[in-house]
Formats: structure tokens, C-alpha cells, sequence
């Protein structure tokens, strides 16, 4: 029982982290008052980035060095997930486009980009078959060394790779400098009174990008992870399945903090799975139960409206374009 | 009195063909309050935002501390240690006082809200300040984030501090409050401008006043020499001719009865105190009023839109002859009963119109709930559109063109004759000739005016004095929520109106 509970506990962390990194960027990418409803998308072109810098590297070298093999799919990815964060930014600060609108087209494209490469990578290259990355997956799975020596504990919480506490990580720095630091404290003014924040003397615009870019190549590491340490170095179309959306309502559940974002994270990777770990489940229940994630989101969000708590509330100008005004 | 902290010579400055300032001269000393006074329009804000940054004059010279300076942006401002406190308070509601007053600030060393706080404090214990830093600003009272606007400038160092029309948002105490740490910036040697049109407060409080007219300079006076008299004659000048033509109204009836009608802003500031009068049929009523002192919000409450806290707004219907309190009824009810409301705000479209919409759409917003079929009836409104363009001379590429892309005078004469299409019994028309050019202000006296002899009661809402006095039969004077007199518009004249604008009566208030 108790090593079905310890199963547990360790698939629901392993769940949680794409989520934690799509959530985390998505926070910090909230903040600045830009909704990107492209986060689904982005976190496939992280994914697939990073797959087709490690392909590349894998394929032209005969024996692959394990750090490269790290950090050439580390880099690609995130310059994917940046590059489509960018694109957003530029549509929405720089042009004014909808955000809803924009976010919605570059999940939608974002995921076409990652099944399109994903299926026909191989072909490019006059090989034929699914990618599988086996050193690169390796050399992300690659535990902490002493963790298999601390029996139960170490198997349930140490057994993962660099990238998993690397989400955690920037989730601690992402609270930190959004609540004790100067450029925080800009960046929270922004996402609730841009105007406010344009007449203290703070260069609206280049925060909005700064964030949407930086949230964007974090929530990209998600794709990353999910398809260097959790399918070990596999691509398969729509892998990465509802994740990205999963994400966005850890932004809502976790009511904007980072912080709760973490465990919020492995809770709701936990229902993702719960299903396997309840036996006699027919295939209609396991989709039911598979929806409680989103269940929850919505009771919180009825509940957090319900209670009018200011700071519980999404930033103000969250989802709105800011014009200066000018007569 | 101290040297001069800043100097304006012959400051101008126009937006489009409107002369916002004509030749300023303007100087404020160290450890002096000075009170710049003039009406609506008359260019007081521009002038100091001249000098706060947001616009750049045409011509002239701005000398601080006897220097030329150039002043481009905000931030120049403040490098001139010039510190503005807007109307429109720019403060994050879920900051506290402290970390708005530190916002976009780039001090050296890390950063650390206690010892901001800190700081903050020694600011309030000076001057006096009641104030808690760690106070969340949607937690705050108008007044305390006004404090925190004001220690905000002082704490960036402000020499020079702008106040933009401080008491109109403030209760009586609040406002002895304000004056009473202005007096003590004033005494530690800061130059203090306060932008106001209440004469109590400038006689009051400010060593010298300043008057503007209508963007011209008129000139500088010493408060301890002058008098009500002499300032409200300085500020609404000699009376203008214009030539309005004026009918004898023809058998007038009480239309509308409005009965001590009250009613608060969310911030607990009253907003309509106690309000009572009579419309007439067949007569234009004006309102006249420093702007914000109730006028939308009065119009508002005939019109349904409006929460009043309690009175009686009663309606005679000259259809039925029967009264009907309009309080129980429903926005739709009271316009079916011919009560039509044309408000202009400032930005023209903000009510009233859909700017993305075309002529004939916007006239379907009063009628597409009256056809039977479940399908729009389109003939009717574009009949209506095209005879308003034709009866009043709208300039439009056609009645599909859409109404953003008219000019602002065309604008309003599409919202103005959609309501008087309507066949009003009671029509309400603010701000109608706000931005129009003579000629179509004339056509818009005019709609009134015909609107008059048929019978209808005009209420007309009106920034310029001279129009008031030559187009309305009965001229209501309203201050801070409050009827301030009513008098006849074919004897009265504009100085005793303007009196009457800036005067704050009522029991509470201590000089």
C-alpha cells in the first residue's frame, strides 16, 4: 500500500512539472497584463525545438557528449518558445492586436508546427520510423547520484531529472523577485494600472516584452521536460495532449503566486493520473475523473469571485492593450 | 516673500484653432501659495501642464530659479524638482501608500519597503500628514489617496508643487485639513500653485491669485487687497452680445417637478444635495455649474439612470394629464413618456452613440424594439437618418458612413436630432454645443429653440455664461451638488451667476 501511495506521489510530481513551468511562465507572462492564450502552443514549439536541436546533434555525431546533449536541446528550445513569445508581444504590444485572438492562433499554430516536424523530421533526413533520442533522453533522466540510496524517500521525491528542480527553482525566484524586488514591483504595477505605471516613468512596452519572453521560454521548458525526461527523448503527435490549458488553470487555481503554483502543480498532475491508480475503472469514468482538474478550477474561480478579495483577483488590466493616452 | 521659483513669460499655446493660453505671464515665489483662477476652459490646467511636462508650449519661456530650462516630459519635470498632483489620482489600488510612493523610482541600494516606510513617515510627521504607509490604496478614503499623491511628489524631492483643483473631491474637513499642511509646505519655503474656482478657498489660503480668461492672462492680484467682486468680475469679464434670439415663452406648465432629491458617489461624497426645481413647458431651462458639481449625475436621475438615495422626480404628462413619479419607473418607461436625454461628454462619443455604427444603426438603437416582425425594420430609421442629414446639414459621405469618422460637431448633430425626432415633451441636452464651431452652435440654438415653441421643456446644460444668459428663460446655479439660486436668464447677468457657481454655502462650512 504504502509503495502504491509512494507511486503515486512520485507520478503526480512528474505530472506536475510540464505544468509548473507552464504555469510559472504563465504567471510571470500575466503580470505584465498580456493573457497568452498561446502558452498550449508554445510549450509544443519548446518541446519540438528542443527535439530537433538534440536530433541534429544526435545525428551528426557518432558518440554524443551527455552535456551537449543537454544543453544543445536545452537552448533550442528555449529560443523556440521565445521566438513565438516574441511573436506574440510584437502582435499585441507593438500592434495592438486582440490578445484572446492572437494567443488562440499561435496555440493553434504552435501545435501544428510541433506534429508537423514530429512526423516528418525523420523523412528530412531520408530515415524513416519516430524519433527516439536515446542518449539525450538519457542524459536528461539522469537522477540525483545518491538518490537511490535513500530507499522510499529518494525513489518518491529524488528520483528525477535536473529539470524538475529546475521548475521548482524558478518558481522560488519568480516569487521572489516578483514580491521583493524593485523590478517586481514595476511589473505588478504594469498588470494592474499600466497608465499609472507609464506616468511613475516606467518603459511600459519593454516590460511587456521582457515578461511575455521570459514566461514564454519557461513555459517552453514544460514541453521540454515532457518530452526529454518523461517520454525519454520520444516525440509522438499530440503527446503533449491538453497540458498547455491544464497550466493556465494552475494560474487561476493558484490564484497568481508562483509559490502555490508548485503544489498546485503536483495536485493537479496527481488527478491527471489518479484514474490509473483507482482499479475497476471503466474507460468512461477515467475521462470523467479526468475532468476534475478543470472541475476544481471553476469552483475556484466561482468561489475566489464570490469572496471580492482585491488580491486575489487577476491582475487588473489583465487581457487589455494599453494606449497611452494622448490628445 | 521669497525669490521667484518659477517664472512663465508670454507662454502660449494652441490645440488645433482653439487658443488653449495666449501670452501668460505668471510668477511664483518660494514660501508662496498662489491661486490660479478662471472658469471652465479658461486654460488653467493646460498652463500648468505646461510646466509639469505633458504639453510643450507654443511659445514662451519657462525660467526656474532665474535659468532658462526646457521642459519635454514628465521626467524633466521632475529633475526641476516640479511635482503635479492631477485630479485624476494615478495610484495601483492593490498597492500600498508606500510602494506607490517608491513606484518607477530608481534609488540606489536594495530594495526595501520598510525603510521606504520609513521615510514616508518623517515625510507625514513634517508637514503633518495622517497617514499610513502599509495601507492598501483600495482601502483608502479620496482624501488619504490624495495625501499619498502629495507625499509622492515630496518624497521625489518636489520644490514646486502643482495642485490641480485639490478640494473638489474633498469634504469641508478633509479640505481645512489639506489647507492647513499646505500653509506648512508654504512656510518651509515651497512654491505652491493650487489650480481652483472657489473663492472662499482662494481667499482664504493663497497669498496671490492669478486670474485667466478664456486662455488670456488677466492678471495677478494680491488676495489681502482684493475681493469676491473684483475677482468674479476678473474672471467672467464684460458681458459679450451674441445675438441668440430669445421667444417670450407661451403659456408655460410645470412639466417636470424635481423634489429635494439627494444622492452620494460611492465614495460617500454627496453628489446631488438636496436639488429641487421646476421645468416648464415651452421654456428653456439653464443649468449652470462649475463642471463636475452634479450636472451629469442630475440629468442622469431624471433620465433613470441614476440611483437616488431619496426625493420625487414628478412628471406631468400633457397626454394623459395624469403626474407619474418617474422614481418607479424603468429607463425605457421614462423615455417612452417623451424624456429624452442628449449628453455630450468630453470625448463626444463616450454616450449616447456607437461610434463603429452608421447613421441609420445609431438611429435603430431608439427604434428596433417597435417593430413587430422578428426581423429589424430598416426603411423608418433610414428615412430619419437621411432627414436629419438634410434638416441639419450633417456633413457625412452618406447615413452608412460610420459616426466615429464624422467630425465632432456633425456628431453631436446626429445625437441631438435623433432625440428631438422623437417628439420629446421633456428634452435634456448637455454640453450640446461642446467643441462646435459658431455656426453650427447656432443651428443647434436653433433645434432648441424650435423645440421650445412647440411646447417642450428644454433643459439646457451649458459651460459658456454668455450663452446661458442670452438663450434660457430661467438659469439654475448649481455648486457642489447644490442649487446655489435660480434666476431669470433676461435679467441677470454673468457676474452674478459666476458668484453664485463658485459659492459654497451651507451650514457646515468653516472658514
Amino acid at each position: 500500500m504504502l509503495s502504491t501511495i509512494a507511486s503515486f506521489i512520485n507520478a503526480a510530481i512528474i505530472q506536475g512539472i510540464p505544468l509548473l513551468f507552464g504555469a510559472t511562465g504563465e504567471i510571470i507572462t500575466e503580470k505584465s497584463g498580456n493573457l497568452n492564450l498561446g502558452i498550449p502552443g508554445i510549450m509544443y514549439i519548446g518541446g519540438i525545438s528542443g527535439i530537433i536541436g538534440g536530433y541534429l546533434y544526435e545525428h551528426n555525431n557518432a558518440a554524443p557528449n551527455a552535456f551537449l546533449c543537454i544543453l544543445i536541446p536545452f537552448l533550442s528550445s528555449i529560443l523556440g518558445s521565445a521566438l513565438m513569445a516574441l511573436i506574440y508581444s510584437f502582435l499585441t504590444v507593438t500592434l495592438k492586436a486582440n490578445q484572446n485572438v492572437t494567443g488562440l492562433a499561435l496555440t493553434t499554430f504552435g501545435v501544428g508546427v510541433g506534429n508537423f516536424f514530429g512526423g516528418s523530421l525523420l523523412s528530412f533526413f531520408g530515415e524513416s520510423g519516430s524519433i527516439s533520442l536515446i542518449n539525450t533522453g538519457l542524459a536528461y533522466k539522469t537522477k540525483l547520484p545518491f538518490a537511490d540510496s535513500l530507499g522510499l524517500f529518494g525513489k518518491t521525491f529524488l528520483s528525477f531529472g535536473f529539470l524538475a528542480y529546475l521548475a521548482i527553482i524558478i518558481a522560488f525566484v519568480s516569487s521572489y523577485v516578483l514580491s521583493k524586488t524593485r523590478v517586481g514591483l514595476n511589473l505588478r504595477a504594469i498588470g494592474e494600472n499600466p497608465a499609472t505605471a507609464d506616468a511613475a516613468g516606467i518603459n511600459v512596452n519593454r516590460y511587456k516584452y521582457l515578461s511575455t519572453i521570459i514566461g514564454g521560454a519557461i513555459a517552453g521548458l514544460g514541453g521540454l521536460y515532457f518530452v526529454m525526461d518523461y517520454t525519454a527523448g520520444a516525440w509522438t503527435n499530440d503527446g503533449f495532449g491538453d497540458r498547455g490549458w491544464l497550466a493556465i488553470a494552475i494560474v487561476i487555481f493558484a490564484l497568481w503566486k508562483p509559490k502555490s503554483a508548485i503544489l498546485s502543480s503536483f495536485l493537479f498532475g496527481g488527478l491527471y493520473i489518479i484514474c490509473v491508480y483507482i482499479p475497476g475503472l471503466s474507460s468512461s469514468a477515467k475521462e470523467l475523473i479526468k475532468m476534475l482538474p478543470y472541475l476544481i478550477t471553476i469552483v475556484v474561480l466561482v468561489t475566489v469571485s464570490a469572496r471580492k478579495k482585491k488580491e486575489h483577483q487577476p491582475p487588473a488590466s489583465l487581457g487589455l492593450t494599453y494606449f497611452r493616452e494622448e490628445r | 516673500m521669497g525669490t521667484p521659483a518659477i517664472e512663465l513669460k508670454n507662454i502660449s499655446k494652441t490645440f488645433g484653432s482653439i487658443k488653449a493660453n495666449q501670452n501668460v505671464n505668471l510668477t511664483v515665489n518660494n514660501g508662496e501659495i498662489l491661486s490660479l483662477l478662471g472658469e471652465n476652459g479658461s486654460g488653467k490646467t493646460t498652463l500648468m501642464n505646461m510646466i509639469s511636462g505633458i504639453y510643450f508650449p507654443d511659445e514662451g519661456q519657462i525660467f526656474i530659479d532665474g535659468k532658462e530650462v526646457v521642459i519635454r516630459s514628465p521626467k524633466d519635470a521632475f529633475d526641476h524638482k516640479i511635482g503635479m498632483i492631477h485630479q485624476h489620482f494615478k495610484l495601483v489600488d492593490l498597492f500600498t501608500a508606500a510602494e506607490n510612493i517608491v513606484l518607477g523610482l530608481k534609488e540606489e541600494g536594495k530594495y526595501n519597503i520598510k525603510q521606504v516606510a520609513a521615510k514616508v513617515a518623517e515625510i507625514s510627521a513634517k508637514y503633518g500628514f495622517d497617514i499610513d504607509p502599509m495601507k492598501k490604496i483600495y482601502e483608502m478614503s479620496v482624501s488619504e489617496k490624495q495625501t499619498v499623491e502629495i507625499i509622492k511628489v515630496l518624497y521625489r524631492g518636489a520644490n514646486i508643487l502643482i495642485l490641480d483643483e485639490p478640494t473638489a473631491v474633498l469634504t469641508p474637513q478633509e479640505t481645512q485639513k489639506l489647507f492647513a499642511v499646505l500653509r506648512r509646505m508654504r512656510d518651509d519655503g515651497k512654491a505652491i500653485v493650487i489650480i481652483t474656482h472657489k473663492l472662499h478657498e482662494v481667499l482664504s489660503l493663497s497669498d496671490r491669485v492669478s486670474v485667466l480668461r478664456k486662455g488670456e492672462f488677466i492678471g495677478t492680484v494680491k488676495t489681502s487687497e482684493t475681493n469676491e467682486d473684483e475677482l468674479t468680475e476678473m474672471m467672467v469679464g464684460k458681458k459679450i452680445s451674441l445675438n441668440i434670439e430669445r421667444s417670450e415663452p407661451e403659456n408655460p406648465q410645470d412639466r417636470l417637478v424635481v423634489k429635494n432629491i439627494n444622492c452620494q458617489s460611492r465614495e460617500g461624497v454627496k453628489i446631488l444635495d438636496n436639488i429641487s426645481f421646476t421645468a416648464k413647458g415651452g421654456e428653456i431651462l439653464g443649468i449652470a455649474g462649475i463642471a463636475g458639481s452634479g450636472q451629469r449625475e442630475l440629468l442622469e436621475a431624471i433620465a433613470g439612470l441614476q440611483h437616488l438615495d431619496s426625493g420625487e422626480i414628478i412628471y406631468n404628462n400633457p397626454k394623459t394629464g395624469k403626474t407619474e413619479n418617474l422614481r418607479d419607473k424603468t429607463p425605457l418607461q421614462i423615455r417612452e413618456l417623451g424624456v429624452r436625454l442628449s449628453f455630450v461628454p468630453e470625448d463626444r462619443l463616450g454616450m449616447g452613440l456607437v461610434g463603429n455604427m452608421d447613421i441609420i444603426d445609431n438611429m435603430m438603437l431608439r427604434s428596433y424594439r417597435k417593430g413587430k416582425s422578428m426581423f429589424l425594420e430598416r426603411k423608418k430609421p433610414k428615412s430619419l437618418a437621411e432627414k436629419i442629414i438634410n434638416d441639419l446639414e450633417v456633413v457625412t459621405p452618406g447615413a452608412t458612413t460610420p459616426v466615429r469618422r464624422l467630425s465632432g460637431g456633425n456628431v453631436q448633430k446626429v445625437l441631438v436630432g435623433r432625440e428631438i425626432a422623437a417628439a420629446p415633451t421633456v428634452l435634456m441636452a448637455a454640453y450640446p454645443v461642446r467643441g462646435l464651431d459658431i455656426n453650427s452652435s447656432y443651428l443647434i440654438y436653433n433645434l432648441l429653440n424650435e423645440q421650445k415653441k412647440r411646447g417642450v421643456a428644454v433643459i439646457f446644460v451649458g459651460e459658456d455664461l454668455d450663452v446661458l444668459v442670452e438663450l434660457c428663460d430661467r438659469i439654475m446655479v448649481i455648486g457642489s451638488g447644490k442649487v446655489t439660486g435660480i434666476v431669470d436668464g433676461r435679467t441677470a447677468n454673468k457676474n452674478e451667476i459666476g458668484l453664485l457657481m463658485t459659492k459654497t454655502q451651507g451650514g457646515e462650512e468653516n472658514e
